[in-house]
C-alpha cells in the first residue's frame, strides 16, 4: 500500500463534545499519488477539513481518532509521536488555510514568518534563509520580494497575503500540499489567479495537492481525482470525468445540477439540493443522505449503503446502484460473474476498496 | 461496521427497495428542539454548579439580612448592660442568672461587641445595608450609565465628543477624592431635603447612604457608559442590523428586536458584576470612616471598628470580614456564570 | 510619532487643567473651610488665618491666582502642615508609596502573566478551575481584610515579620502583598482569558502547521498578541498603585502619598489636595501616553496618529 504518498485507510475520528460524541468521520479512505491532485467536496462540516487536518496531527480538541490507519510518505501517522508529527509538519506535508487575513501572525513581519519555517527544517543561515524566502516570494509572484519581507501582514491585500501563505508552505519543498478552501475568502479574480499559481508550482516542484474546497468548479479545472464526502463519508470517489459526466450518488448529482452553466441552451433554473445537513450529534441509522434524497427507499432508512465499485477507481455508497445491480444480476441470475459482483461491495468499504487498489 | 456480508444477504430483500415516502423521510430528520435565546442560556446557568452555589450563597445571605432580622430577639442598636464584649455563644452574668430563673434567653451566637450589642443582629443588618448599596447602586448605574451610552452612540457627532470626554475626566480624577469632597458636599443639602415633607424616606435611608447613591451614580457611569456605546456602535455597523435596514425594518423595530435583544445580555451581566463591586467600594469608604453613618452598621464600618481590638476580639473582625468577602466572591462568580451563559463573547 | 507626542501633550494639558478647575471649584463648594473644623482657634485667629491664605478673597479671584501660581511651578504652602510646601510633601512621600506600588505591579505582573498562560493551557482540567477560584477569590476580598489578615496572623500571632514602617527589607513583604493581590488576580484572569482568544486564533494553527514546538508557537506567537490588553490594564493600574494604596499605607503605618491624600482630603487642606490631584492626573496621562506607545512596539497595527 505503500506505493501511494497518502493512504488513509477507513478513519474514523470523533468529536467528543459536552453534548455528546460527534463522529465527524465515519470510515473514510483516501489514496494520493505522488504529483496527484485530489480534491475533496462537500458542505460545511461534511468532514473534508478534519480529514486533511488529522494527516497533519492537526485535529482540534475535542477530536480524537478513534479507528483507521494513516500513512504518510511512508510513515505511519497512527504511531508517531508529536515531535516526529513536528519535523514532518511545513516540512514534508504543509497547508494553507481558508482565511489569509487571519493566517497570518499580525505582529510579525511576512519575512520573520518565512524565515522561521526555513530555520526551522533546514540547517541554513540565517542569511541564506533569508535569500530563500526572497527567493519563495518571486516563485509566489510577489514583485519587490525584499521589501514585501519587512512589511507585516496587514499592509497585503488578501490576495498577496494568500500567495505569503503559499510561499510558506512551500519553502521546505514539501511532497504534499494540503490547500484547505484556499480561495474561498478571495475575490473571484484573485481566485483564479492563486489556484492558477498553485497548478503552476505543482507542475514545477512535483508536489501533490489535496484540495479541499465546496466549490464543485475549482475541483473541475485542477483535479485528477475527486472525493465527493457528506456527514463524515465518502459518498462517491472517482475521476474528474466521472463524477462531472456519470455522477452516481444522488447527492453528487444534486450537486452538478446547481451549477450554473454556461452552455445551457434554454432558460434553465438551478436545483437547489433540499433539506438540511444531518444532526452530526445524532446521526441517522441508514445513509446519511436519505432525508434529503428524491429517490430515497425503505432500506435507505434503516441500513448504511455498501461500496458499489463501477471500475477500479469509480465507487460510490448508494443503495440505488446496488438495486440496478441487484435487478441486473436476477434475471440472468445463473453463473454469470455479475452474480459475484454485488456480493463483492458489499463487504467493508476499504476491503472492496483495498482490491481495487491492488488491480 | 454493521455491514456484515451475511446479514446484508438476507436483508436484501426486493421490499426494502420500494420507494420511503416523504413521512418516513421525514422522520430520519431529528430536529434538536429549538431553544429560544433565554431558554438556552438558563439551561447553561443551571447546568453551572458554581454559578448555582453561588446563587444559593446569595439567596441564603438576603434571607439572613432581610427577613431573619424582623422577628430576631435583639435589635442592633440595642445595648445590653452587663453584655459587653462577650464570645460567640457566650453568656452574662445577668443573662445566666435570668436562664437559671426559668427565662429564655436567645443566645449570642456571635457574642456582643464592646457596647453590649448582639454582633449577630449587627453582622446581619451590616449584610443589609451591603446589599442595598450594591443593588441600588448598581441599578443606579445602569440607568444613568446605559441612557448617557446610547445617547452618545446614537447622536454621534458633537454629543459623543463631549460625553466621551467627560469619561475620560471622570476616569483621570482620583475617585476616592471625588469621593470624599461629593459625600461632604452632598451631606448638608440631603439633611436639609429630608426634613421637608414628602422626603421622609430619606430619613430612613440615612443621609450618608444617599449621599452614597449620589456619588456611586455620578462616579460610576462612566464604566457602563463606555461599553452601552461600544456595544451599539459595533451593532449598529453589524451586517444583520444592515440586512434589517436594508429589508425596510424601521429603526423602532430595529431597536428592539436587534440592539436591545443583543445588549441585554451583557448589561445583565455588567450590572451583576457591578453589584460586587460598589460593596467593595462602600466596604472601602466605610472602612475609612466616610460611609454609612453610625449606630447603622455595614459590612464595612463592623470590620473598621474591630480593627482597634483586633489582639483581643479577633472574630468581630473575622466576621464581617468574611461575609463581605463571601457576598463579593458570590455575586462574583454568579455574574461570570450568567457571562458564560449569556453572553459568551463578553470576556473581562 | 513627534506629531502624535505633541498632539497628547496639548491634550493632556487640557485634560490636567480640566481636572485641577473640576477639583478647586468641587473642593469650595462644600460649605465650611480648612480652618472651621479647628475649635481651638478664635474667630479672630480664624480670620487671620484666611487671610494668609487668601481664603478671605472670592472664589474665582482665588482660583485664578491658584492657577497662575501653579502655572509658575508655585503649589504654595500646606494649610495644616505649616510651614511645608506641597512639592516638598509630595516629593518626600510619594517615593515612599511609589517603591512599595512598583514593586507589587511588578509581583503581580510576575505572578499574574505567568498563572493565566497556565490556565488558558489547561482549560477545563482541574489547575485551571484552581486557578480561577484563587484568582476570583483574590478579586473578592476587599485590601483591608487581606491588610489585617496578614496582620494578625505573620505580624502578631506568629511574629515572622514585622508590622509597620519600611526600616528594612522585610517590612516590605506584607504592605507590598496586600497591595498586589488585587491587580495580580486582575492581570491573571485578563491574561487567561485574553490567552484562550489568542489560541483560536488562526495564525497559532498556521503556527502548529509549520511544525513549530509548542513552547515555540506560545512564547513567539501567542505572547506577545495576548499580552496587549494587559498593558491597557496595567498602565493606570500603575498610576493608581505607585502613588499609594490608602488602606495599606494606614494599617501598615506607612509615611506614603496615599494616607496623605486622603487625610488632606478630609482635614480641607486645600493646598495639598490641589497639588496632589494635579501630580496624580499629570501621572495618569503620561502613563496613557506610555501605554500608547508600548502598544505600537507590541502591535505594528496600531499607529499612532
Amino acid at each position: 500500500m505503500s506505493e501511494y504518498l497518502v493512504n488513509i485507510e477507513n478513519e474514523r475520528l470523533s468529536f467528543f463534545t459536552p453534548a455528546g460524541e460527534v463522529k465527524a468521520l465515519n470510515g473514510v479512505s483516501i489514496h494520493v499519488g505522488e504529483g496527484e491532485v485530489l480534491g475533496i467536496v462537500g458542505e460545511s462540516g461534511s468532514g473534508k477539513s478534519v480529514t486533511a487536518y488529522s494527516l497533519m496531527g492537526l485535529t482540534a480538541y475535542p477530536g480524537r481518532l478513534i479507528g483507521g490507519d494513516l500513512y504518510f510518505n511512508g510513515h505511519h501517522i497512527n504511531e508517531m509521536t508529536e515531535k516526529q508529527m513536528r519535523k514532518m509538519r511545513g516540512n514534508e506535508v504543509s497547508i494553507i488555510f481558508q482565511d489569509p487575513m487571519t493566517s497570518l501572525n499580525p505582529v510579525y513581519t511576512i519575512g520573520n514568518q518565512i524565515r522561521e519555517v526555513i530555520l526551522l527544517h533546514t540547517d541554513k543561515t540565517k542569511k541564506e534563509a533569508q535569500e530563500r524566502a526572497i527567493e519563495l516570494l518571486t516563485l509566489v509572484g510577489i514583485n519587490e520580494p525584499k521589501k514585501r519581507l519587512k512589511q507585516y501582514p496587514h499592509e497585503l491585500s488578501g490576495g498577496m497575503r494568500q500567495r505569503v501563505m503559499i510561499a510558506i508552505a512551500l519553502a521546505c519543498e514539501p511532497k504534499l500540499l494540503i490547500a484547505d478552501e484556499p480561495t474561498t475568502a478571495l475575490d473571484v479574480t484573485i481566485q483564479a489567479q492563486i489556484l492558477e499559481l498553485m497548478m503552476e508550482l505543482k507542475d514545477k516542484l512535483g508536489m501533490a495537492i489535496i484540495m479541499i474546497t465546496h466549490d464543485l468548479g475549482i475541483v473541475a479545472s485542477t483535479c485528477e481525482r475527486i472525493a465527493v464526502m457528506y456527514a463524515g463519508n465518502i459518498v462517491e470517489y472517482g475521476t474528474t470525468d466521472d463524477i462531472f459526466y456519470n455522477p452516481r450518488h444522488e447527492y453528487t448529482k444534486g450537486l452538478i445540477r446547481s451549477i450554473p452553466r454556461m452552455d445551457a441552451t434554454e432558460h434553465t433554473r438551478l436545483v437547489p439540493i433540499e433539506g438540511t445537513p444531518v444532526d452530526m450529534l445524532n446521526p441517522p441509522k441508514g445513509c446519511k443522505f436519505a432525508s434529503r434524497c428524491e429517490k430515497c427507499m425503505k432500506i435507505c432508512l434503516t441500513e448504511m449503503p455498501p461500496v458499489t465499485q463501477f471500475d477500479e477507481i469509480h465507487y460510490t455508497q448508494c443503495w440505488l446502484n446496488q438495486k440496478a445491480e441487484m435487478e441486473e444480476a436476477s434475471p440472468q441470475s445463473s453463473g454469470k460473474e455479475q452474480a459475484g459482483s454485488p456480493a463483492e461491495p458489499e463487504q467493508d468499504p476499504q476491503i472492496a476498496e483495498g482490491g481495487a487498489a491492488n488491480e | 461496521m454493521k455491514t456484515n456480508p451475511l446479514s446484508m444477504q438476507l436483508k436484501l430483500d426486493p421490499d426494502d427497495f420500494l420507494p420511503a415516502s416523504n413521512d418516513e423521510k421525514q422522520s430520519l430528520v431529528v430536529m434538536r428542539e429549538s431553544v429560544s435565546f433565554w431558554k438556552d442560556g438558563l439551561r447553561r446557568l443551571v447546568r453551572n454548579k458554581i454559578a448555582m452555589v453561588s446563587l444559593f450563597f446569595i439567596v441564603v445571605i438576603m434571607i439572613f439580612s432581610f427577613i431573619v432580622p424582623s422577628f430576631y430577639p435583639y435589635r442592633y442598636e440595642q445595648q445590653i448592660k452587663g453584655s459587653e464584649n462577650l464570645s460567640p455563644m457566650e453568656y452574662s452574668e445577668k443573662e445566666i442568672a435570668r436562664k437559671e430563673a426559668g427565662e429564655d434567653v436567645f443566645p449570642h451566637i456571635l457574642g456582643t461587641d464592646k457596647l453590649g450589642r448582639d454582633y449577630a443582629i449587627r453582622v446581619m443588618m451590616g449584610s443589609r445595608i451591603s446589599l442595598i448599596v450594591g443593588l441600588v447602586a448598581a441599578a443606579i448605574i445602569l440607568i444613568i450609565g446605559s441612557v448617557i451610552g446610547s445617547v452618545a452612540a446614537f447622536f454621534g457627532g458633537w454629543v459623543d465628543i463631549i460625553i466621551m470626554r467627560i469619561v475620560d475626566l471622570i476616569y483621570t480624577v482620583p475617585d476616592i477624592l471625588l469621593i470624599v469632597l461629593l459625600s461632604t458636599v452632598m451631606k448638608s443639602p440631603i439633611e436639609h431635603l429630608a426634613e421637608k415633607p414628602g422626603f421622609g424616606w430619606m430619613q430612613v435611608l440615612g443621609p450618608n447612604m444617599i449621599s452614597i447613591f449620589i456619588v456611586f451614580a455620578l462616579l460610576y457611569w462612566v464604566g457602563m457608559a463606555r461599553m452601552v456605546r461600544g456595544q451599539i456602535l459595533t451593532l449598529k455597523q453589524s451586517e444583520y442590523v444592515t440586512a434589517a435596514r436594508a429589508l425596510g425594518a424601521s429603526s423602532g423595530r430595529i431597536i428592539k428586536k436587534h440592539l436591545l435583544t443583543n445588549c441585554i445580555g451583557t448589561l445583565i451581566v455588567v450590572t451583576t458584576l457591578q453589584i460586587p463591586s460598589s460593596i467593595f467600594t462602600e466596604s472601602f469608604l466605610s472602612f475609612v470612616g466616610i460611609g454609612v453613618a453610625r449606630p447603622t452598621p455595614s459590612l464595612g464600618s463592623l470590620a473598621s471598628d474591630a480593627v482597634n481590638g483586633f489582639g483581643t476580639y479577633p472574630h468581630l473582625l473575622f466576621i464581617p470580614a468574611l461575609l463581605i468577602s463571601l457576598i463579593i466572591l458570590s455575586f462574583n462568580l454568579f455574574g461570570d456564570g450568567l457571562r458564560d451563559a449569556f453572553d459568551p463573547k463578553l470576556k473581562d | 510619532m513627534l506629531k502624535y507626542i505633541v498632539k497628547r501633550l496639548i491634550i493632556a494639558l487640557i485634560t490636567i487643567f480640566a481636572v485641577a478647575t473640576l477639583t478647586f471649584f468641587l473642593m469650595n463648594a462644600v460649605p465650611g473651610g480648612p480652618f472651621q473644623a479647628e475649635k481651638s482657634i478664635s474667630a479672630q485667629a480664624r480670620a487671620n488665618l484666611d487671610a494668609k491664605y487668601g481664603l478671605d478673597k472670592p472664589l474665582f479671584q482665588r482660583y485664578l491666582t491658584y492657577m497662575n501660581d501653579a502655572l509658575h511651578g508655585d503649589f504654595s504652602e500646606s494649610l495644616k502642615q505649616r510651614g511645608r510646601s506641597v512639592i516638598s510633601i509630595i516629593t518626600t512621600k510619594f517615593p515612599v508609596s511609589a517603591r512599595v506600588g512598583g514593586m507589587a505591579v511588578l509581583l503581580s505582573l510576575i505572578i499574574g502573566v505567568p498563572l493565566g498562560c497556565i490556565a488558558a493551557l489547561n482549560r477545563g482540567k482541574a489547575l485551571d478551575n484552581v486557578i480561577i477560584v484563587l484568582a476570583t477569590c483574590g478579586i473578592a476580598i476587599p485590601g483591608f481584610v487581606i491588610c489585617t489578615l496578614l496582620l494578625y496572623f505573620i505580624g502578631a500571632k506568629l511574629q515572622w515579620l514585622p508590622t509597620y514602617g519600611l526600616s528594612s527589607w522585610k517590612h516590605y513583604i506584607m504592605p507590598v502583598i496586600s497591595i498586589a493581590v488585587y491587580p495580580t488576580a486582575y492581570i491573571t484572569r485578563l491574561m487567561r482569558s485574553s490567552m484562550l482568544d489568542v489560541l483560536g486564533q488562526d495564525y497559532m494553527r498556521t503556527a502548529r502547521a509549520k511544525g513549530l514546538s509548542q513552547s515555540v508557537s506560545l512564547f513567539k506567537h501567542a505572547l506577545r498578541n495576548a499580552v496587549i490588553p494587559v498593558v491597557t490594564y496595567v498602565g493606570p493600574m500603575l498610576a493608581y498603585t505607585i502613588t499609594g494604596s490608602m488602606i495599606v499605607e494606614k494599617i501598615f503605618t506607612i509615611p506614603g502619598l496615599g494616607s496623605e491624600f486622603v487625610s488632606s482630603a478630609l482635614n480641607r487642606d486645600y493646598t495639598v489636595i490641589m497639588g496632589t490631584t494635579i501630580f496624580l492626573a499629570t501621572l495618569m496621562v503620561l502613563v496613557n501616553v506610555l501605554v500608547d506607545i508600548v502598544y505600537t512596539i507590541i502591535d505594528p497595527r496600531i499607529k499612532l496618529k
